[in-house]
């Protein structure tokens, strides 16, 4: 049963309603490819083989009854970020560790209103903070890739690592994720699977635990773009509960996959053309460029003068908004108490004790930033900034459809090698973060293997609302750079 | 922008975090590279831009003030680190 952990969503769904095999049938053999694997890559934080079961078994019996819906029997990881109802659900931190919700996120609802099927909570950095996924409570991801001729243990980018080694490695045919900064589309790019960021409003966020909340986005994580499409179709919805999701039909994204994309304009800015590129890097965006335009495009250098600054803009806001939000961990509702002489020591100790180190910068710097004397300096400016970024955007779009990117600066690293120095952790996602700073659609699409033998992605960013056309041209993109290798299976006991 | 370890202390204590003497430390620096690193932002002339407020220009959505949620307190208390019935546990607050 090996080979069912490597079909796409589209191909499971079409097995399935052919009766070729069972929703359980799938369920197991992913549960046995997480009993395998998962010691090794410390992908999923909490397995949960009996509810996948159950939920199995009550897809086989909708499909029995011809009632499938659009996700029946597609077994998924999710992201330890979204609350799941009556499944611990710890944000990869300490803080929430034995949280466990009493109610059920939107998105994952949608998910399983379509008949997918929990395998369990994917592991993270914690709140979300992190590219790397070494900010983990429960200690950091292994990438399923290696550099040729080395073992040492990669990242899997991050925040969403769990999701992006869990797709890579065959433990899920798809896993949700959030994306703050590019951390749907980092670890895409660095596990050669396909990540989408979607506008800002087109999936709800509630009952996501929340970093930054006018940055924040949920998206799919998959092996196609054809199933990050299902999967997007089934996550997005209007949600009274979450008062900016937007009031507005979800196409058919699948639907928009076959449209020919000739004719379209496609922007190169020339801003993301950064000193110290790996050449690498700049090949695979001019191929890119090549695939395009072998495919009828019309390329068009745009600018985007704003774009150096959307990284230290976006080290304002951010943190600005997590240390809001993140002042609800305080050891009287839920979560962590750690007692004190007093309520503000308890306050303290809990936050001390429960919070890691990078969410303790993150929360300092955000208090600090918003601290008397200070707002105007610093987030006022980052604001109007952003108004400039997001104006940038506006401008080109005008005259383009797409913008076509590199995803990230270089391929994937080695575990310990960038945790030393936040900013050059941060600098990962200087090509990801203007995409939320501006709440626009992004996507990265695996492209090619870089010199190490690792995975590049390249990144389409699309106008707001236009995730079809990110569909459209992603497809493109994924059959002109045909079937790339996969990452070899170490990681799985006995093989 | 240099930050001192008063200043560090001072944030902490807003932030109701606690900090050890080493902590304090390492964050002077750590903060001091970050916010040095953001001041780049003040070569961006920002004369006449209104700041951000949302990404998505949308009035705010009303409903009507009604009550649609609630009554279900045990499931509120469920995850408290303390509680008496349905009421959470603080330390005393008031003499």
């Amino acid at each position: 049963m090996g080979s069912l952990t490597d079909l796409t969503i589209a191909a499971a769904r079409d097995g399935l309603a052919a009766k070729e095999f069972s929703a359980r049938d799938i369920a197991e053999a992913h549960l046995g490819a997480i009993d395998a694997g998962n010691n090794a890559l410390n992908a999923y934080i909490l397995p949960t083989p009996d509810i996948a079961l159950t939920m199995a078994d009550a897809c086989d019996a909708r499909i029995a009854k011809g009632e499938a819906g659009s996700l029946e029997g597609v077994p998924l990881g999710i992201k330890d970020l979204f609350c799941t109802k009556d499944v611990r659900t710890t944000a990869g931190s300490h803080i929430l560790d034995h949280f466990t919700p009493t109610y059920e996120s939107t998105i994952t609802q949608n998910l399983w209103d379509a008949g997918a099927v929990l395998l369990g909570k994917l592991n993270c950095d914690e709140f979300a903070m992190g590219s790397s996924n070494e900010t983990s409570c429960h200690g950091p991801v292994v990438s399923p890739w290696r550099r040729e001729g080395s073992n040492a243990p990669l990242v899997p980018g991050g925040s969403s690592g769990g999701s992006a080694a869990a797709v890579a490695a065959r433990l899920c045919l798809g896993a949700t994720a959030t994306d703050t900064g590019g951390s749907i589309r980092q670890p895409a790019a660095f596990t050669g699977t396909v990540g989408v960021k979607p506008t800002y409003g087109r999936c709800s966020r509630w009952g996501i635990v929340a970093f930054a909340s006018s940055l924040d986005q949920a998206g799919p994580m998959t092996r196609s773009v054809r199933d990050a499409a299902i999967m997007l179709g089934v996550m997005a919805s209007h949600d009274p509960k979450d008062t900016t999701s937007v009031d507005m039909p979800v196409p058919d994204y699948e639907a928009a996959l076959g449209n020919s994309i000739k004719g379209l304009t496609v922007g190169i800015p020339q801003e993301y053309r950064m000193d110290g590129m790996p050449d690498e890097v700049e090949a695979l965006w001019q191929q890119g460029i090549a695939w395009l335009k072998d495919a009828g495009v019309e390329i068009r250098d745009v600018s985007l003068p704003h774009t150096k600054y959307a990284l230290p803009a976006y080290y304002i806001v951010a943190p600005a908004e997590a240390s809001s939000n993140l002042a609800r961990y305080d050891g009287v509702r839920y979560g962590l108490r750690v007692k004190g002489d007093d309520i503000t020591a308890q306050y303290e100790n809990t936050r001390s004790d429960g919070f890691g180190a990078e969410v303790k910068r993150r929360v300092l710097i955000g208090t600090y930033v918003l601290s008397a004397g200070y707002y105007d300096a610093y987030y006022l400016k980052a604001q109007k900034v952003r108004t400039l970024i997001k104006r940038d955007f506006e401008q080109v779009f005008e005259g383009v459809d797409v913008l076509l990117t590199p995803t990230t600066p270089t391929p994937a690293f080695a575990i310990g090698e960038k945790s030393g120095d936040p900013i050059e952790m941060y600098l990962n996602d200087i090509f990801t973060v203007t995409v939320n700073m501006a709440g626009l659609p992004g996507i990265s699409v695996p492209a090619g293997v870089s010199n190490e033998g690792t995975p590049l992605g390249l990144q389409l960013i699309g106008k707001a609302f236009d995730e079809e056309t990110l569909f459209r041209v992603g497809q493109v993109l994924e059959d002109a750079a045909g079937t790339l290798p996969g990452p070899a299976d170490w990681w799985s006991v006995g093989t | 922008m240099k930050v001192d370890e008063a200043t560090v202390r001072h944030i902490a204590r807003l932030a109701r975090i606690k900090v050890s003497d080493d902590q304090a430390k390492a964050l002077e620096g750590e903060l001091t590279g970050i916010l040095q690193w953001v001041e780049q932002l003040e070569e961006v002339d920002t004369d006449g831009v209104e700041p951000m407020t949302s990404v998505v220009e949308r009035r705010m959505k009303m409903r009507a003030d009604v009550v649609t949620d609630g009554g279900y307190p045990e499931d509120i208390i469920k995850n408290a680190p303390e509680h008496a019935d349905t009421f959470f546990v603080v330390p005393k607050v008031v003499e």
